[in-house]
């Protein structure tokens, strides 16, 4: 448990837009965003759960806290990060995992990181100490900035401190699988979605679509019989999850890497490569050759978007790690990071060239 | 509060019968309102206290009409106030004297549900009861269910961030929209979210929810439809002290349950709901909780069994667990019916909003009472008890000497000891007017200029809204002489 506000505050004061800063937690996702721009401002030393009282279903830490350190904690009290963000590697942080805005398997039922995020303490571009939201689960005073938090790449100011909804872990799960095609997958998981039935995630690959439930013992016997598949050895369920949500699977090996966000009724996306689908759909992982633009058009033509992921650097200058935003959009960003840092010292370009 | 935005009163003459030439041939016939009598019906939201007149009311009837009057009002630098149904406890849509009111009544078109995607487009005026009434017939229904449901307008809804009683477990509206179509001031249209689960840049979404109309208008919402669960049902427990109430609450969630909903009334709230709904509530308790599961048969058998067995162990002098959806229902609508239950027994009340830790539940309704006792008024509590806000009923009689400003005094009151125990000072009706200069409580001033700020990156000329939300720098030192701002 150390602060190091003082530190990073005089690091920032020493910033400038000719010498800006890279903020970096665990560095588990240097991969992550564009190319990595400025000194490097290194906060894993900012560490320790400030506040956690189970029964509040909060928990507040600094953000070098370790990820492994904060759900060792919560499942002491058998709660959980519902979210389930990406562990790439044993050292990632929670400021990480916060800016990165990367969420895992159970996004799809549970919601994103920035649907926990209660409140954060912040240093701007000035080095002020700032805090939005707070530790409570209702809060509308003032613009919902904390959440904006979620997923800006420390292009906003740097997290000091953050509040996180916590969930009670489920009581039981169980997972299922079944060989069905991709398209048929599709359809069934939507109509599936629709119903009161108590699935949390799901993954296709290669013609195998598992589908992982959660809740009360008898809700998921109950699903068991009603969905039918073939049901996974308990023994082998958490490896498998835990290989999607911290991308050690076979399948993340390899680049370029693209992640897929689209709407979930989205059908199949016909592009050469490899695919794998997640979050019910709406999530599809994809290792292609095929021109970026073109990736990125049947992304946009379905309603979403795609990210290139994991690639060398020389592809990801060439057309950013993230797709290109409509001009008004853009403009609104732009404005926003001038209000927190107005120099531009914090993680020059790391999302957009512009911000 | 507006005085700054009224420039001498002939000139502001001059400028309002321009607005209006402006305005009249852009609306359809009766879309525009400007007889006191006409715009009497728009002097205020549900925060009743706070009244004023606008220049005019505008009733566009379709996207581009919207466009148009904002854009005439950015161009002639007019204030914009939107309102939707005007249900808003905190003013929120409180009109600006100098001012037109936008009311979107008129967009009261579900546009398309799609089962498949679990998604419903609809405008912004459309009720929020109406959605989930919509997609009954395909199992689905949108979550966030606010008292005023069979009233308020999504696009309110939006403005506000608001929750509902069962937001614990399902979210508040921030969960539950996937995609706005936004115009802003100038007349410009954004399209934010996607009927994907993300998007890239910064979450512009999380920063519209709960902007309480000052940074765009709200011309379409994309909402997420949630699958109706199978069977519900609810206990209702009566407890002898509210300490034990409160830790029955905390023993709760430390079981690993989450409730559906989750909900605490004091005495006085429950003699006022049960003398108008009739739900058969327990009138000796000191506190009754009403504990909701929803799920699967199988899931709600064994939560609800669960949940029992707490509240028992934690000193519920009583259970009763709902044997038909009906009496469910009936549970349900006393809760819901509890802001008019109390409106009839006084002539006005005033409703406050704070969020606290749950943990400080007992200590913050006994200080309330003490409160209470030293402005010489009566307070009947209602509780989002599973997260924690608190909806204090403050009841006065206006036309009574200071009663007004004593309503007033105890409110703020009730608000700093919300901040005090680590808090906030509202967990869903927005800050509007009323709670403008508590937000110098809360907010250091480094954190109000970055607020400021937020408001200019959207609205540069500060039109949409003004005076709500936000504090000025004024607004605060003025509060500081008389509180304790930070």
């Amino acid at each position: 448990m150390t602060d190091l506000t003082e530190q990073l505050r005089e690091r920032i004061l020493a910033a400038s837009s000719a010498a800006p800063l890279c903020i970096r937690g665990g560095g588990s996702k240097d991969f992550y965003g564009c190319e990595l721009r400025g000194e490097l401002l290194e906060t894993r030393a900012h560490t320790g759960v400030l506040a956690y009282e189970p029964t509040e279903l909060v928990i507040t830490a600094r953000c070098g806290t370790p990820l492994a350190e904060i759900e060792a904690v919560l499942a002491e009290h058998g709660q959980c990060l519902a979210f389930e963000p990406p562990r790439f590697a044993e050292n990632c942080t929670i400021g990480g995992a916060v800016a990165a805005g990367l969420s895992g398997p159970r996004r799809v039922s549970a919601g994103a990181v920035r649907d926990f995020v209660l409140g954060v303490k912040i240093l701007d571009g000035a080095a002020r100490e700032l805090s939005f939201g707070g530790q409570v689960m209702k809060n509308v005073a003032g613009y919902d900035v904390s959440r904006v938090m979620a997923g800006s790449l420390g292009t906003l100011g740097l997290l000091l401190e953050i509040s996180i909804k916590v969930l009670p872990r489920p009581v039981a799960e169980a997972t299922l699988s079944f060989a069905m095609p991709q398209a048929v997958a599709l359809d069934k998981l939507n109509q599936w979605a629709a119903q009161p039935l108590p699935i949390v995630a799901s993954a296709w690959q290669d013609g195998m679509l598992s589908v992982r439930l959660a809740g009360a013992r008898a809700a998921i016997a109950a699903a068991v019989q009603m969905l039918g598949g073939e049901k996974v050895e308990d023994g082998a369920t958490a490896a498998f999850w835990d290989g999607l949500r911290d991308q050690h699977a076979s399948f993340f090996a390899g680049m370029p890497l693209w992640r897929l966000s689209v709407p979930s009724v989205a059908p199949v996306i016909a592009l050469p490569g490899e695919t794998l689908m997640e979050w019910g759909g709406a999530e599809r992982w994809l290792h292609s050759d095929a021109a970026p633009a073109t990736i990125r058009a049947a992304a946009a033509s379905v309603g979403g978007s795609a990210t290139l992921f994991r690639a060398d650097s020389t592809l990801k200058a060439t057309v950013g790690a993230f797709a290109p935003l409509p001009l008004p959009l853009l403009n609104l960003q732009r404005r926003l990071k001038q209000i927190f840092d107005p120099h531009g010292i914090f993680n020059p370009g790391r999302m957009y060239a512009e911000l | 509060m507006t005085a700054a935005l009224s420039p001498a009163p002939d000139q502001d003459d001059t400028r309002r019968v321009a607005l209006l030439a402006r305005l009249l041939p852009l609306l359809p016939t009766g879309g525009l309102l400007s007889d006191p009598e006409d715009i009497k019906p728009y002097e205020c939201d549900g925060l009743t206290a706070y009244r004023c007149l606008p220049w005019c009311v505008a009733l566009p009837d379709s996207e581009a009409q919207v466009i148009a009057v904002l854009r005439v009002c950015h161009v002639l630098q007019v204030p914009v106030v939107v309102r939707g149904a005007g249900t808003g406890l905190s003013g929120g849509a409180t009109p600006v004297a100098a001012g037109v009111v936008l009311s979107l009544a008129r967009f009261m078109r579900i546009i398309e549900i799609d089962p498949l995607a679990r998604l419903a487009r609809v405008q912004p005026g459309v009720r929020n009861l109406a959605i989930s009434e919509a997609a009954a017939p395909l199992g689905l229904y949108y979550a966030p269910d606010p008292s005023s449901q069979i009233a308020c307008t999504i696009g309110g809804n939006v403005a506000e961030n608001s929750g509902g009683v069962h937001c614990l477990k399902y979210g508040l509206t921030v969960h539950n929209i996937l995609k706005l179509r936004v115009a802003l001031i100038d007349g410009e249209v954004i399209e934010i979210g996607t009927h994907a689960l993300d998007s890239p840049g910064y979450d512009l979404l999380a920063l519209l929810i709960g902007s309480e109309g000052m940074l765009g208008v709200v011309l379409e919402a994309t909402v997420k439809l949630t699958p109706r669960p199978t069977v519900a049902q609810v206990v209702m427990a009566s407890f002898d002290d509210v300490t034990q109430a409160g830790n029955a609450v905390a023993a709760i969630i430390a079981a690993g349950i989450i409730p559906a909903g989750l909900e605490m009334m004091d005495k006085p709230a429950t003699a006022a709901v049960e003398a108008f709904v009739h739900a058969g509530y327990d009138l000796s308790a000191t506190a009754i909780l009403l504990a909701e599961s929803d799920g699967t048969e199988q899931e709600v058998a064994e939560e609800m069994a669960a949940m029992c067995q707490v509240l028992e162990t934690s000193g519920a002098r009583d259970l009763r667990v709902s044997r038909s959806d009906a009496e469910r229902l009936k549970f349900w609508a006393g809760r819901k019916a509890a802001f008019p239950a109390v409106g009839r027994l006084t002539p006005d009340y005033l409703c406050m909003d704070g969020t606290i830790p749950r943990k400080h539940i007992a200590h913050v309704l006994t200080r309330i009472e003490e409160l209470a006792q030293q402005h010489r008024l009566r307070v009947a509590n209602v509780f989002h008890a599973g997260d924690g806000n608190l909806h204090p009923l403050i009841m006065f009689d206006a036309s009574r000497d200071d009663e007004l400003d004593r309503a007033t005094a105890l409110g703020a009151a009730i608000l700093e000891l919300s901040v005090e125990v680590g808090g906030t000072i509202t967990g869903e009706h927005g800050v509007g007017i009323e709670k403008v200069q508590q937000m110098c409580l809360q907010f250091s001033a480094d954190e109000l200029a970055a607020f400021r700020g937020v408001k200019a990156a959207f609205d540069p000329l500060g039109l949409l809204n003004p005076g709500k939300a936000v504090p000025t720098p004024r607004h605060c030192s003025e509060y500081r002489l008389t509180g304790s701002a930070r």
